[in-house]
């Protein structure tokens, strides 16, 4: 691990402060996918402000039917939660579909949306990966590329996005509230919070420099079932290779993209009357595969048309 | 940097790199060997301590983050002679073969069954709105984070449910 500066944040303001003022800074929260990088010098940077001491791990109710989720809030302690539990399981079900138990203690709300991809590439420092080292070249392209993306991938980055529980989020129709250096505050919908790689996979977000997650804002449950259903190597404890959230109407597509794929085709075809199968199809019609993962496209189509179906009708 | 951590009960002053992890500053600075290195990437769960009574990977945190936390070990389980009952269980089932894992395995234990008192779900869970049953299948979902080389899952199933009773 490369040598940095530690400090832990007492209140918001001088956090991102201190991360916009500091070349090299980056926010420190649950550490369980930052500190791993760090220890592989993926990530090497100069000073950490530790934000999981904030007073930002709040799960409160909105007036408008919300529910906001503090960005400190634990992966555990939210998936425990019961009005997550009563309103929103198939963010339940995302949430404990990854990791283990001990990350899963670990890591926060904020952070999860936050972790990079486990391309193979990515960790090898050995090999080229423009998302690591811009301009080296992409070496899943032509490689070890089982469990990269099919949808929106470039010619520079088919890396994917691993969180569950982003999956579910979009499926939601959920927002991040963020704070910058300046002070001012924005919403950005966790589908738009993470970029397609096109040529500069390095930018996984729209976050500028110093701009701190504070909180996710879960609106009102659409009507119908839900579900999380993910397609992986081993039964606990593993990445998947491909995800599906479904809230009601809308579906979102896990380790399929750079972002949280949301299933616009399939929601528009499901609108117009279509089955769960012709939905997927209207989906996988976009699909590209890169030689090893083109498993991923009948995959895909499967488990969104048996989630679909398991959402409406309940059975598995 | 100071810090200072309370370690089985006891508070300890400790002047570190911003560097040391939780189990390098347990290990390496506290001379509590019990915490194992396995991985060292937060995927084995040998390094796993209670932080503030929950389960963690220490090997994923600095121990700089845990200025004022109570850390418990598997050095700290036990009341003078009198072992915890997770431990005497991990005797009495046979639990282990070459050890490496035990401590991790026992921490986690502990973290779960408290986990699962307090009702948190996990994938294991097919209904959120009722009380955790802990069933084989839960316990093994709950305790997947913790890899047995030796792969003695059956008796550390079999010490858990020694300790848990019978499923609801």
């Amino acid at each position: 691990m490369r040598p940095f500066t530690y400090e832990r944040a007492t209140d918001v303001a001088a956090a991102v402060k201190a991360v916009a003022d500091t070349p090299g800074a980056r926010f420190l929260a649950g550490g369980t996918n930052l500190l791993d990088l760090m220890k592989l010098e993926i990530e090497r940077p100069t000073h950490l402000v530790d934000v999981g001491r904030l007073p930002l791990a709040a799960i409160e109710d909105s007036p408008d039917g919300s529910l906001r989720i503090g960005a400190m809030a634990t992966n555990s302690h939210l998936a425990a939660d019961a009005r997550v539990r009563s309103r929103y399981p198939v963010l339940v079900q995302a949430i404990v579909s990854g990791g283990s138990a001990q990350l899963r203690n670990k890591a926060t709300a904020g952070g999860n949306l936050m972790q990079r991809t486990r391309c193979a590439y990515f960790y090898d420092t050995a090999k080229p990966c423009n998302k690591r080292q811009p301009g080296s070249g992409c070496s899943a392209l032509e490689g070890l590329n089982r469990n990269a993306a099919i949808f929106g991938a470039s010619a520079h980055c088919i890396a994917t996005h691993p969180s569950d529980m982003a999956v579910a989020l979009t499926a939601l129709g959920a927002h991040v509230e963020t704070v910058a250096a300046s002070g001012a505050t924005r919403t950005i919908t966790v589908a738009d919070l993470h970029r397609l790689p096109g040529d500069t996979p390095q930018i996984e977000t729209d976050l500028a420099p110093g701009e701190l997650i504070t909180a996710v804002v879960v609106p009102p449950a659409p009507t119908g079932g839900q579900i999380y259903r993910k397609a992986r190597d081993r039964a606990s404890y593993a990445g998947g290779l491909a995800s599906v959230a479904v809230a009601g109407g809308q579906v979102a597509l896990g380790a399929v993209a750079h972002r949280p794929w949301r299933a616009e085709a399939a929601e528009a075809a499901l609108r117009s009357g279509a089955s769960p199968g012709e939905a997927a199809k209207a989906e996988l019609a976009q699909a590209q595969d890169h030689g090893r993962n083109a498993f991923k496209i009948a995959l895909v189509s499967r488990l969104m048309a048996a989630a679909l179906d398991q959402a409406n009708t309940g059975r598995a | 940097m100071k810090t200072t951590i309370t370690v089985n009960g006891q508070a300890s002053p400790l002047d570190l790199d911003p560097r040391t992890t939780l189990l390098d500053a347990l290990r390496e600075h506290l001379n509590l060997k019990g915490s194992k290195k396995g991985c060292d990437h937060g995927q084995c769960g040998a390094c796993t301590v209670l932080v503030n009574g929950v389960r963690i990977n220490s090997c994923l945190s600095l121990a700089v983050m845990h200025d004022g936390d109570q850390v418990t070990t598997i050095e700290g389980l036990a009341q003078g002679e009198a072992l915890h009952p997770l431990q005497t269980a991990f005797l009495t089932e046979d639990a282990f073969q070459c050890g490496y894992c035990t401590p991790g395995q026992i921490c986690s234990a502990v973290g779960m069954l408290k986990e699962a008192a307090d009702n948190w779900p996990s994938w294991a869970t097919d209904d959120l709105d009722s009380a955790i049953a802990l069933t084989d299948a839960e316990i093994r979902e709950r305790m997947s984070g913790n890899i047995c080389r030796c792969s003695a899952y059956p008796q550390i199933l079999a010490a858990i449910r020694s300790v848990v009773g019978d499923a609801a």
